[in-house]
């Protein structure tokens, strides 16, 4: 009762018959598809062997069969009993190529924007950094990345409480903006300071804006690379205290952070243009208020492209890390494909992950949770996958503040930009190899 | 997915609004499948036959873009792969990245059941829920088949979670599935020396394989076609996780490939899902705090990047912590609201002499604080303020947190302290005590300061409550 057909006749007998490939139906050894004509009053019975041709067919006959009212889905599930022994159908692999296509989307440029001024520029500076003009998301195979990644260390104008772990760098220079500056660019690898004057809120020690340039020039004796100069966070304060330090650092092209829709970000902008500085714009986790900060600053205060650097605010790890992420990656995604409302550089506050309980406390507050172990080893992970997750999305720069993460967080992102090379290693027997 | 609205998925229901699914209407669930938060097979109707060809029309349809493996058995199984989009923005990220941690068939046994256990047991509260960790993977460092069988039962004794069984040589990867092939584990790896003897034992014992080809991805193509070819669809591929350099750059790059042929070039012959080894830090940094470090950096990195399963080694409490929360981050479903309602909740049982205590409305606040209210069974009422889904430090500094904005609270919830209380005293967190004077002013209410963190209330309720 067996008949065999060449597999042009099954071709032939199915190509007006309307077939569908069917999903979900596995064929597994050689095929050797059996109908019982009785059950299904077709007069066949089908055995094929070797390869592909065979499983298409193999589901061809299957709609077939499913066509005239045949339970398809018994025989799929049938057991393996008419199934030729498992011997591997295949003699040799089937070579195949791979390839992928190029994002062809991404059709504008990031902006880019430098830091810092040298004497041909008329500022002091030892060099400048420039940051941003991508023209793909970051350590993309579409286009190569013209700038790397920078951190900037934050230094402040007056002894702060802070994490243990981050406070054993720095209690040697606490009082000492410029030593402490000094030291975050000698021993630390900084890229850039970033000076916050936090001593000028009214709540702490309402410093006086003039007295608080003051730091601002003793910074820049101390250090020649580019500069960030921070308020307090005082909106009604910082524009006067920014606009002094911006006079007191004329044509250093510092930083000036920041501007934000809640405080006077027209006299920031203004500062940053008489006195030759670059605007951090700040929002909070919302992209349609960078983009409205954004096109204030170019349109109503008239800062250039070249002197906007966008902080769309860093949430910590555990701690909204997700929206902060998906926010950069949509913002440098809309820029990439045209909207220069956004396109520009961005800046992470990645400190902010020191506010995580997880980077600091000693132990989990719940009784539930499994030992947090030791905190010192904690921090400083914690800041490093905060500022990684935001490079991934497209972050630039990043503020830090522990050396340990700084020196990984660097590693990390130019092995991805390209700039670290190392002996090749053979991966081919690691299951073995791996000695812990 | 290759279906974009519910209109076009309606077409295959049997539109006769049952309700045997749970939802009002047909077209409600076919919106419902559409973001996956019902599965077809929750419509009895169409599993009924007259709807057969419909359905599996439909299933074809809906089938993500990246195939979704099951590994392992039970309460514990994992799901791997199962993504339709290459941002999380665009829908949500599926099945979260399923982390293991190893073990080898050369360790004490008394270490190996530690490392079990401890994989086992780790837990990490989190916005209502525990994170864990997934899998055990058991590797083969003596390529010895008795070894690692006795390694491998003893890990089956010890848990239920699922496993990797790791070793390029079959022999030895045959002599671990004796002992498990019932727990559905997964075969770490067929390569293009062994895979012969690594597809037949896949196939006989209907485990999910990885395919490894490090670095090359034509050959990685070369075996996923080949397996597929022979039958076998719970394909994950390996392209290989270099530590360092240059080749480390060039992994990322292939996590970017591959996923980007699935998702976006539709190349179905090379969607599956891919699987990262970040434990390959331990063969080039000695110091076993740098190698963490390292390890936990590249986890990240092919948790953001879609990397869909991993191995690592460490199980320090600063490797698992921050590699349970990348994870969490990223799949988390950015459709699920930011915010909680604005109000005054009770907490346990507050009564007169009972705390208030204020915080925001953002969820992940909301949800820290009163957890570690109620872990530590203290009664109070909890204010959540409107500050547009914003957390403290953020909306002190942002103006969305004001004493205006406190008193509305109260205002609105009709809560009237001299009713409800015998202190008339709030409590704020630390990060806002730049609000004190003001929020005193406006309310007339005494204003304490609490701790920057709210896992810090317990102790200082100790000293400071009640008021003096």
């Amino acid at each position: 009762m067996a008949k065999k057909m060449k597999i042009n006749d099954v071709i032939e007998l199915l190509k007006d018959a309307d077939v569908e490939a069917l999903e979900g139906v596995t064929f597994e050894g050689d095929i050797e598809l059996e109908i019982d004509e009785t059950a299904a009053g077709i007069d066949s019975l089908f055995a094929y062997t070797m390869g592909q041709e065979t499983a298409k067919i193999g589901l061809y006959l299957l709609n077939l069969a499913r066509s005239v009212g045949y339970p398809v889905d018994q025989i799929a599930g049938m057991p393996a009993q008419p199934l030729a022994p498992s011997v591997p159908k295949l003699s040799k692999l089937i070579e195949s190529k791979f390839s992928v296509g190029t994002n062809d989307e991404w059709k504008t440029q990031i902006q880019e924007v430098t830091l810092g001024a040298t004497s041909s520029d008329g500022g002091t500076r030892g060099h400048t950094i420039t940051l941003g003009g991508e023209k793909a998301l970051p350590y993309y195979f579409d286009a190569p990345m013209p700038n790397r990644n920078y951190v900037t260390i934050d230094v402040f104008d007056m002894p702060i409480g802070m994490a243990k772990a981050v406070k054993s760098n720095y209690e040697d220079v606490m009082e000492d903006p410029g030593e402490w500056a000094k030291k975050v660019v000698k021993e630390f690898n900084a890229d850039l300071v970033t000076i916050h004057l936090i001593s000028t809120d009214p709540l702490l020690n309402d410093t006086p804006a003039v007295e608080a340039s003051k730091t601002v020039e003793e910074v820049l004796q101390a250090v020649d690379v580019p500069i960030v100069i921070g308020g307090s966070g005082n909106p009604e304060k910082d524009p006067l205290v920014l606009e002094r330090a911006a006079e007191v650092a004329e044509g250093e092209r510092c930083l000036l952070a920041s501007a934000s829709l809640n405080l006077d970000y027209e006299r920031i902008a203004a500062a940053a243009n008489k006195y030759g500085h670059v605007v951090l714009s700040w929002t909070q986790l919302e992209i349609n208020a960078q983009k409205e900060l954004n096109r204030k600053l170019m349109k109503q205060c008239g800062v250039d492209r070249d002197r906007i650097i966008v902080d769309p605010t860093t949430a910590a790890l555990g701690y909204g890390l997700d929206y902060a992420y998906s926010n950069m990656e949509r913002i440098r995604l809309a820029g990439l494909i045209g909207d220069e409302e956004l396109n520009f550089p961005m800046s992470s506050g990645t400190t902010n992950a020191w506010g995580a309980r997880e980077a600091w406390m000693v132990s989990s507050p719940l009784k539930e949770d499994s030992d947090w172990g030791p905190r010192e080893y904690r921090g400083p992970i914690w800041e490093i996958v905060t500022g990684l997750t935001l490079a991934l999305g497209g972050n630039d720069l990043f503020m830090m503040m522990h050396p340990g993460a700084v020196k990984v967080l660097k590693e990390i992102t130019q092995t991805l930009f390209g700039s670290i090379k190392t002996d090749e290693i053979d991966l081919s027997n690691w299951v073995a190899e791996v000695v812990a | 997915m290759k279906v974009n609205s519910p209109l076009q998925v309606y077409k295959y229901l049997p539109q006769t609004n049952c309700g045997e699914c749970g939802e009002a209407t047909c077209m409600a669930f076919a919106s419902h499948l559409l973001d996956r938060s019902n599965k077809i097979e929750d419509c009895p109707p169409i599993l009924d036959g007259k709807y057969k060809k419909k359905y599996l029309e439909l299933s074809e349809l809906l089938a993500s873009e990246i195939r979704e493996v099951i590994a392992g058995v039970g309460e514990t199984a994992v799901k791997i792969g199962g993504d339709d989009v290459l941002y999380r923005h665009q829908l949500t990220f599926f099945d979260p990245t399923v982390l293991a941690y190893d073990v080898s068939d050369t360790m004490s046994e008394e270490e190996l059941v530690g490392r079990v256990k401890k994989i086992s047991e780790f837990k990490k509260f989190y916005v209502g829920a525990f994170l864990k960790v997934d899998m055990v993977a058991v590797r083969s460092t003596s390529n010895d088949p008795s070894k690692f069988k006795a390694a491998v039962k003893k890990v089956t004794e010890t848990t239920t979670l699922p496993l990797i069984l790791c070793s390029f040589n079959p022999e030895v990867l045959a002599a671990g599935l004796e002992v498990c092939a019932d727990r559905k584990p997964i075969l770490y790896a067929a390569t293009k020396e062994n895979w012969q003897q690594v597809s037949e034992l896949a196939l006989e014992h209907k485990t999910p394989v990885v395919l490894f080809s490090p670095g090359d991805l034509d050959e990685l193509k070369t075996l996923a076609v080949s397996f597929k070819e022979i039958g076998i669809n719970d394909i994950i591929l390996d392209p290989g996780t270099y530590p360092r350099g240059e080749q480390l750059k060039t992994t990322f790059e292939n996590f970017l490939k591959l996923r980007r042929a699935g998702i976006k070039e539709g190349q179905k012959d090379i969607a599956y899902p891919i699987m990262a080894t970040p434990i390959t830090s331990w063969m080039v940094n000695e110091d076993p705090v740098t190698a963490s470090y390292w390890e936990t950096v590249l986890a990240s990195v092919f948790t953001v990047k879609y990397g869909d399963m991993m191995i690592m080694h460490s199980i320090e409490p600063y490797a698992l912590l921050p590699e349970v929360h990348i994870r969490s981050t990223i799949f988390t479903d950015p459709r699920t609201p930011v915010r909680v309602d604005p109000g005054v909740y009770e907490v346990g049982s507050p009564t007169k002499d009972s705390p208030v205590i204020i915080t925001t409305n953002f969820a992940l606040t909301y949800y820290t604080v009163e957890s570690d209210i109620s872990s530590n069974d203290i009664n109070c009422y909890l204010a959540t303020v409107d500050t547009d889904g914003i957390g403290v430090q953020a909306s002190v500094a942002g103006g969305q947190l004001t004493a205006a904005k406190i008193k509305e609270t109260f205002d609105n919830a009709g809560f009237d302290f001299k009713e409800k209380t015998s202190h008339n005293t709030v409590i704020l967190p630390g990060m806002a005590a730049r609000l004190q004077g003001d929020v005193e002013d406006t309310t007339g209410l005494n204003v304490k300061i609490g701790p920057p963190d709210s896992g810090r209330i317990f102790g200082w309720m100790e000293t400071n409550w009640p008021p003096k």
